[in-house]
């Protein structure tokens, strides 16, 4: 599951992976699961008030999806920071697709320091999410 | 409201919850095996359903208009492996960073930065999160 034997050095990539098309019911579970009540991310009747075409996902959501696909990539133990920003808002249809690269990588006493840049696209081209992250692999 | 950088939240206890964290994943579509069973581990961003444990008011409050507040950046920094399913962690907010930068069409927009603390029973910090939370410039450009 983790990249252990893996050789990872800077310029290194991910295979990307996709999630959707997207859908309420997962803004829904996101919803649920973190706390995050937003009516915006599942009345579309308010967010038609508000001026929305519909409900959008939530930015947290975005960014879940993309840490699932940086810890198949890099291990769930291992993460030591995930930091994200939000770019474009994310609408239900969408697919995103997660890409990610090795931008460097430092020997500690305690292992390697692998740091990444992580991005989601939504089908247009446009950036959802990007995002850096940092790995502490064995060895 | 509108509280000044060093001010504090309330302390919480967040309970780490095996089921919280295997919902959290089904939402982050993950079958990642750390991520069930009674040794299951924190996900990236699982940390952000602490708010389900804060009590009213226990958060830092950066007196923002709700209309314009936008979510900018989000930061988790974790000093070793992350908490896992029966950790019971110490929550409280701090305020690190305001500032001010001018608006694309002209007006203040604010920035702050808010610090979430977890600290294990014995008083270390375990994982930090970081909100940068902005206020855009009010419409028509008066600052």
């Amino acid at each position: 599951m983790t990249a252990g034997t893996t050789r990872l050095d800077a310029g290194t990539q991910a295979p990307p992976r996709d999630f959707g098309p997207l859908d309420r019911r997962m803004f829904v579970r996101y919803s649920g699961a973190s706390g995050d009540l937003n009516p915006m991310h599942y009345d579309d009747t308010l967010a038609r008030a508000a001026g929305y075409p519909s409900v959008f996902s939530q930015g947290m959501h975005s960014a879940a999806l993309l840490a699932s696909f940086a810890v198949d990539w890099l291990g769930a133990e291992t993460v030591r920071r995930f930091r994200v920003r939000f770019r474009e808002q994310v609408w239900p249809g969408d697919v995103l697709t997660c890409t990610g690269e090795v931008t460097a990588v430092e020997q500690r006493a305690d292992g390697r320091l692998v740091t990444v840049e992580l991005t989601a696209r939504r089908q247009t081209g446009g950036v959802a999410i990007g995002a850096s992250a940092d790995f502490l692999l064995p060895g | 409201m509108n509280a000044p950088v060093g001010a504090r939240g309330a302390e919480y206890e967040m309970v780490v919850e095996r089921g919280k964290i295997a919902e959290f994943a089904a939402a982050m579509q993950s079958a990642h095996p750390a991520y069930r069973g009674p040794g299951a581990i924190v996900p990236p961003t699982f940390l952000t359903s602490s708010a389900l444990w804060a009590p009213e008011g226990a958060r830092v409050d950066v007196g923002f208009d709700r209309k314009r507040l936008l979510h900018g950046e989000q930061e988790y920094v974790f000093h070793g492996p992350p908490p896992r399913a029966g950790d019971v962690l110490t929550v409280a907010d701090r305020i690190e960073d305001r500032y001010e930068k001018p608006g694309k069409r002209g007006g203040m927009m604010r920035f702050a930065v808010v610090v979430t603390e977890y600290r294990a029973q014995d008083g270390t910090l375990v994982a930090e999160g970081r909100s940068t939370l902005i206020e855009t410039a009010p419409k028509g450009g008066a600052a």
